[in-house]
């Protein structure tokens, strides 16, 4: 649905030559929900004009539902929905009438039916005679959201959705995206919401001025922390022997000791490739060399951890070549 | 031509929620059509002292005043030199409202979902120019026909009343107009790509008025006659400009030069 190849944007400042965006590799499927992660001046806005067809790549090549961009841009940004950082609308009109310049210039047939139908979609039609400048932050979102979705586009850009919205607001948001993905659209996230990304994207690209690492966050997580048991023990147990008990077991990669902190007991973080089938036999172990307990359970990173190690990486890692 | 309509559409839904601009739309013509008109009757009604004709002899001396007694050549020397006010129009009005459309969307931010659409720049650009340009057009060919329907119960005589409506104006209107709309509606967007307060960009763009001012103060001062001629060389001039602004005005007004380089 959205592939490209070495695309690349640079931009002169100065006399220097700025990389927003560099031999950027993607491919994005079709119905996919996906995250564009990276911070503040990554370079995500310029991907998305980039593929939006609303500024050109300086070199690489790139293709939004099978069409070249540079080549069929007018088709391009009549096949795609997106929502700007800002929701840049027409403050002194209504609601109604900033849906419906958009919805004659994208084309529709049906300009007075799709704007009732988002104008209702989106619980702004009690509204829709109001000046939107009047609007809060929250509606004027949904009210662009509508204004992206107007011609039914099969792919959708979002450049930071939820930002500068209350948790209310933000909830809404992400609830209609989720409506999206039911559509069937393609969307293509872009936030620095790690949240954000863990509950809707089913895969991330982490981003900054190159594609630094593309998948799911589980896979991303494995790939980063493989997949760790963490074994729960009763106060007293004695953790240096119970980890020399489970360290030479063969399923085992490594395993950490953390000693007990208030309110907690001591704890073996144990490294595995298969914690499901490996897990058994590392309970059978602990209890053989006396050990007590209290559960067990998958240590899960949060994209948080995934997205920090990745960007800290990243940056030692150029760091290094500099 | 729909996109360039709905463009135009929605330019002018925001000029009418616009106080600001709508005051200098509907203001500035409304004065310029008021200041000939009191000048003809203030000239109709006073008397014309040998000394009054004296000075103003060199302007006497244009032919187009020729066979006018003192009273009658007064009146269209004064109500003819104001006239040019009228060319003010078509550079003010439609400056105003490419200042405050271009700069304001810059302020909302509502140019990139715009341009996020399939319509090209140049229909885009050309829904902007005529939304700035139809309204200035517009206002001075109205106001003309306001003033040639008042003044015809001003003028102490139809020898008066037939320079207004002599080729000179023909020119004036028909050519000198819309090339100043067209000069002006392309600085409004060469100002507004430079600026982000509206305010500025309108009293930026109002200076376009200055290079007029010869055509106002020429006659009075005795070194321009307002004939044809002069209008035609006016529209030459003003041809030249609008080819250099169109061309400046273009190359602005494209997709990328709006999102990156536009301050």
């Amino acid at each position: 649905m959205i592939k490209t190849e070495a695309l690349s944007k640079y931009f002169q400042s100065d006399g220097r030559e700025i990389r927003a965006v560099d031999d950027l590799d993607l491919e994005v499927r079709e119905g996919e929900v996906f995250g564009f992660l990276g911070p503040n001046g990554a370079g995500k806005t310029t991907t998305v004009r980039l593929l939006a067809t609303l500024i050109g790549p300086t070199r690489g090549r790139a293709w939004v539902n099978g069409l070249q961009v540079g080549e069929a841009d007018e088709k391009i940004r009549a096949s795609v929905g997106i929502l700007t950082e800002s929701p840049g609308l027409y403050e002194r009109l209504s609601a109604r009438h900033n849906l419906e310049i958009f919805a004659e210039l994208y084309g529709c047939k049906d300009v007075r039916g799709q704007v009732d139908k988002y104008l209702r979609l989106l619980g702004l039609w009690d509204r829709r005679e109001t000046e939107a400048g009047t609007f809060s932050k929250g509606m004027k979102q949904k009210l662009a959201i509508a204004r992206a979705l107007l011609h039914e586009p099969p792919v959708v850009f979002l450049d930071e959705p939820t930002a500068a919205l209350d948790p209310e607001a933000a909830k809404t948001v992400r609830e209609f995206v989720e409506t999206m993905r039911g559509q069937g659209r393609t969307i293509f996230l872009c936030t620095h919401n790690l949240d954000e990304a863990e509950r809707l994207c089913d895969r991330i690209g982490v981003f900054k001025q190159r594609l630094i690492a593309i998948d799911t966050p589980d896979a991303l997580r494995r790939q980063l922390f493989g997949r760790q048991t963490v074994v729960h023990l009763t106060p007293g147990s004695d953790l240096p022997a119970l980890a020399q008990a489970v360290q030479g077991l063969p399923a085992v990669k490594d395993v950490q000791q953390l000693p007990p902190v208030e309110g907690s007991g001591p704890k073996l973080v144990i490294g595995l490739s298969d914690p499901a089938a490996q897990n058994p036999a590392i309970v059978r172990a602990l209890i053989d060399a006396g050990g007590g307990i209290q559960f067990v359970n998958e240590l899960r990173h949060s994209l948080e951890d995934v997205y920090l190690s990745l960007i800290n990486e990243n940056e030692a890692g150029w760091g290094g070549a500099r | 031509m729909k996109a360039i309509i709905t463009i135009i559409k929605k330019e002018w839904m925001e000029v009418r929620r616009n106080k600001l601009v709508l005051s200098v739309v509907l203001f500035v013509p409304l004065l310029m059509v008021a200041i000939p008109l009191v000048m003809l009757g203030i000239m109709g009604r006073v008397g014309v002292s040998q000394s009054d004709l004296d000075e103003m002899a060199a302007m006497l001396q244009n032919p187009l005043f020729a066979g006018l007694d003192p009273i009658e050549a007064v009146q269209s020397t004064m109500a003819s030199n104001f006239l040019v006010l009228f060319l003010m129009m078509p550079l003010m009005v439609p400056v105003t409202i490419a200042a405050y459309s271009i700069v304001g969307e810059k302020m909302t931010r509502s140019l990139e979902p715009l341009l996020a659409t399939p319509i090209s720049t140049a229909k885009l650009l050309l829904g902007k120019g005529l939304a700035a340009a139809i309204p200035g057009i517009a206002t001075a060919w109205v106001s003309y026909a306001l003033f040639l329907l008042v003044a015809r119960f001003l003028v102490v005589s139809d020898k008066v009343y037939a320079i207004f409506l002599n080729s000179m104006w023909w020119v004036a209107m028909l050519v000198l107009v819309p090339l100043l709309t067209i000069m002006a509606v392309n600085v409004g967007i060469i100002v507004s790509s430079r600026t982000s307060d509206p305010r500025a960009a309108e009293q930026l763009g109002s200076l376009i008025i200055l290079p007029l001012m010869v055509l106002f103060i020429g006659p009075l001062a005795g070194f321009i006659q307002l004939n044809a001629m002069t209008f035609w060389i006016s529209a030459a001039i003003a041809l030249v400009a609008d080819v250099v602004l169109v061309y400046l005005g273009v190359k602005l007004f494209q997709r990328e030069t709006i999102l990156t380089r536009w301050k």
